[in-house]
C-alpha cells in the first residue's frame, strides 16, 4: 500500500531528515515530496511506499505523530485511498 | 501525485472539521432464530449477534487507524424483536432485551437497535407485549434502542398505537428520572421508518434486508459550515453547488470506508446514509451551517428555507458518491445533539413549531426535544400524530423523540452526555387534544399512496 505522510508547524532544521530516517528504518520507499513555506509555517507532503515495510501500518503511523509530538509539528500518515477516493472521480 | 491544495484540504476537514464517519452498523437478521421456547430463542439471538459481529468493533478500528479517519460508533441493528418474540409461547420481550444488551456488551457496540414493532396498520402477535415492555426494557439496560414504526403512506397512520405511544414515552421518562429521563432519549416514534436506517435510536434490520449486511452514516457538518465561511458573500444558487461539492467529498469517504469494512468483514456492503449528522461539539453543528448562510440564529423566518436547501443539495451531492444510497438521507436536527439548536432553543429563538415546520423539509423530524415533566400522554401522542402527518403526505421518514423532564418545567436542563448531548426544556402549546387522540381507529392511508 502507499500512504501519504503530511507534516504541517514551524519551519525548523532537519524535519526532512528526521521524517525520512524513520521511513529508511523500516524499509519504508519515499516515492515523492513537495515542500513549501509560507512565511514560518511549513508544509511538507511525502508519498510513501510501504510494500517492504518491516513495521505494521499503525505502529509506523504511530511512531511519526510521536516523531511530530518531539519537534512541534503535526505529522499525519494516511492511506493514499482516502484521498483518491475524495478528490478524484 | 496528488494535489497538495487536495491533501491539505482533507487533513483539515479531519482535524479543525470535525468530519468523521458517525457509523458503521451491521444489520443482523434474526429471523432463524425463532423457536416457541423463548431461552432458546435467546441463546440463539446471543450465540449469531456475538458470531456475526464479533470482528465489527476490531475492524472498525483498524480501519480507523489505516486511513486516518476518526469512526466514531460502531453498532448493531437486527431485526424488530415483536417478531422474533411473535412464535414464543411465553412472549416476554424483556428477556431479549437483555440478551441484547449482552451480546451488545459481549462484542463491544456503543448501541444495539431494533427492540422494535412495526404497527403501521395494527397490532400482530408480540407486538403489544413488545409496546408495553418499553420502558422497563430501556430503564434496564444501558446500550438497547428501540423504534416503533405507528404509520406509513401505504397505510395510514395507526392512531391507537399512536395514543399508546404517548403513554410508553412518559413511562419511559418516569423510569428513568433518576438518570436525567435518558429513556425516552433511545426510543424513536417513526412514521415511514426505513429498513436499512444505520443511525440510533432508530436503526432496526428489516425483513427485506440480507442476512447481514453493512450501512455506513458520514457526518459533517463543521465541513459544510467552514466552506461556506470560506466562500463568503456568494449568491444561494452558488451555495447550494458548494454543499453539493463538500456533500460529495463527505460521501466518497463514506463509500470507501463502507466498501472496505464489507471486505474485511466478508459482509455485503448496503448502503451509505447521506445524513448531516451534529454532534454537540463546537463546530459540528448543522444550526451554524444555515446561520452561516445569512440568519441571524436557527429558528427564524427563513429556517425552513435555508434547511430545505441545504437537505436538497447535500442529496444531490452524496448521490454521485454512492453505489447505493439509503437510511435516512438528509440533515438531522436533533435539538440536544446540536450545539447551535440547544442556543437557539436556550435564547427562545428556536421553537417547537418552527421545528415541525423543519421537519417537513428534512430527514426524521422532532428529535431529542426536551418537553415539560407534566406534560399529558395525550400532548405526546398529538405530537407524534402530527409529525406522522407530515411524513404521511409528504411520503417521507418522520418521526418524534422527545423527552418528558420529569419533575422539570420550561427553561430548566436536561444533560445525557456524549452524544446525546444536553438542553433546555422547550416550552409546548397547551391546550389539550385528549378527545382527539381518545378516538383511537386509523387514519386513512392518503391519495398519494395510490400510485399503481
Amino acid at each position: 500500500m502507499r500512504a501519504v505522510i503530511t507534516v504541517i508547524g514551524k519551519d525548523t532544521v532537519g524535519i526532512l531528515a528526521s521524517v525520512s530516517a524513520v521511513c529508511a528504518e523500516h524499509h519504508i520507499n519515499v516515492l515523492e515530496v513537495t515542500q513549501s513555506i509560507l512565511q514560518d509555517m511549513f508544509a511538507m507532503i511525502m508519498m510513501v511506499d510501504l510494500k517492504k515495510s518491516t513495521l505494521p501500518f499503525p505502529e509506523f503511523s504511530d511512531q511519526l505523530s510521536q516523531l511530530g509530538e518531539k519537534m512541534g509539528l503535526a505529522i499525519h500518515t494516511m492511506h493514499e485511498d482516502i484521498f483518491n477516493s475524495m478528490h478524484k472521480i | 501525485m496528488l494535489n497538495t491544495k487536495d491533501i491539505l484540504e482533507t487533513i483539515a476537514m479531519i482535524q479543525e472539521e470535525h468530519l468523521d464517519i458517525r457509523t458503521i452498523t451491521m444489520g443482523i437478521s434474526l429471523l432463524d432464530c425463532c423457536d416457541s421456547n423463548i431461552d432458546t430463542v435467546c441463546q440463539r439471538v446471543y450465540d449469531k449477534i456475538t458470531t456475526r459481529a464479533a470482528r465489527l468493533v476490531e475492524v472498525g478500528n483498524q480501519i480507523e487507524k489505516e486511513y486516518g479517519i476518526p469512526i466514531i460508533n460502531k453498532r448493531i441493528s437486527v431485526t424488530p424483536i415483536a417478531m422474533v418474540v411473535a412464535a414464543c409461547t411465553d412472549r416476554n420481550p424483556l428477556k431479549l432485551a437483555h440478551t441484547l444488551e449482552k451480546a451488545a456488551v459481549a462484542c463491544g457496540v456503543n448501541f444495539i437497535g431494533g427492540y422494535s414493532a412495526l404497527v403501521h396498520k395494527g397490532f400482530a402477535a408480540g407486538d403489544r407485549e413488545l409496546i408495553e415492555s418499553i420502558p422497563e426494557a430501556l430503564a434496564t439496560t444501558d446500550h438497547v434502542c428501540s423504534s416503533v414504526n405507528i404509520g406509513s403512506t401505504k397505510s395510514g397512520i395507526n392512531m391507537d398505537a399512536v395514543a399508546e405511544m404517548g403513554h410508553v414515552v412518559r413511562r419511559c421518562a418516569e423510569l428513568t428520572a433518576d438518570r436525567d429521563c435518558i429513556g425516552p432519549a433511545k426510543l424513536v416514534v417513526f412514521c415511514n421508518a426505513p429498513e436499512d436506517n444505520p443511525f440510533m435510536a432508530g436503526a432496526f434490520h428489516g425483513v427485506g434486508e440480507p442476512d447481514c449486511v453493512i450501512n455506513v452514516g458520514v457526518s459533517g457538518p463543521g465541513v459544510v459550515r467552514a466552506a461556506l465561511e470560506k466562500a463568503g458573500d456568494c449568491d444561494l444558487t452558488a451555495v447550494a453547488d458548494l454543499i453539493k461539492r463538500t456533500a460529495f467529498k463527505i460521501t466518497r469517504m463514506g463509500q470507501l470506508v463502507a466498501k472496505e469494512a464489507s471486505r474485511r468483514l466478508n459482509v455485503p456492503f448496503g448502503i451509505v446514509d447521506l445524513s448531516l449528522a451534529p454532534t454537540p461539539a463546537v463546530g459540528d453543528s448543522v444550526a451554524h451551517i444555515l446561520e452561516e448562510m445569512g440568519l441571524e440564529c436557527c429558528g427564524a423566518h427563513g429556517t425552513t428555507a435555508a434547511l430545505a436547501l441545504l437537505n436538497d443539495a447535500v442529496k444531490k451531492g452524496g448521490v454521485m458518491a454512492s453505489s447505493h444510497v439509503g437510511g435516512l438521507s438528509g440533515a438531522f436536527i436533533p435539538v440536544t445533539e446540536d450545539a447551535g439548536m440547544i442556543a437557539a432553543a436556550r435564547s427562545g429563538c428556536l421553537r417547537i413549531e418552527k421545528l415541525e415546520a423543519m421537519t417537513a423539509v428534512c430527514s426524521v423530524g422532532l428529535d431529542m426535544i426536551n418537553i415539560p415533566g407534566d406534560t399529558p400522554a395525550e400532548v405526546i401522542a398529538a405530537i407524534i400524530a402530527d409529525e406522522a402527518a407530515i411524513g404521511l403526505i409528504n411520503s417521507k421518514s418522520t418521526a418524534v423523540r422527545v423527552i418528558p423532564a420529569i419533575g422539570k418545567q420550561v427553561g430548566e436542563e436536561l444533560s445525557f452526555g456524549g452524544l446525546l448531548g444536553s438542553g433546555p426544556v422547550m416550552p409546548l402549546n397547551t391546550a389539550s387534544p385528549a378527545r382527539f387522540i381518545q378516538r383511537g381507529g386509523r387514519i386513512p392511508a392518503p391519495l398519494q399512496s395510490l400510485k399503481n
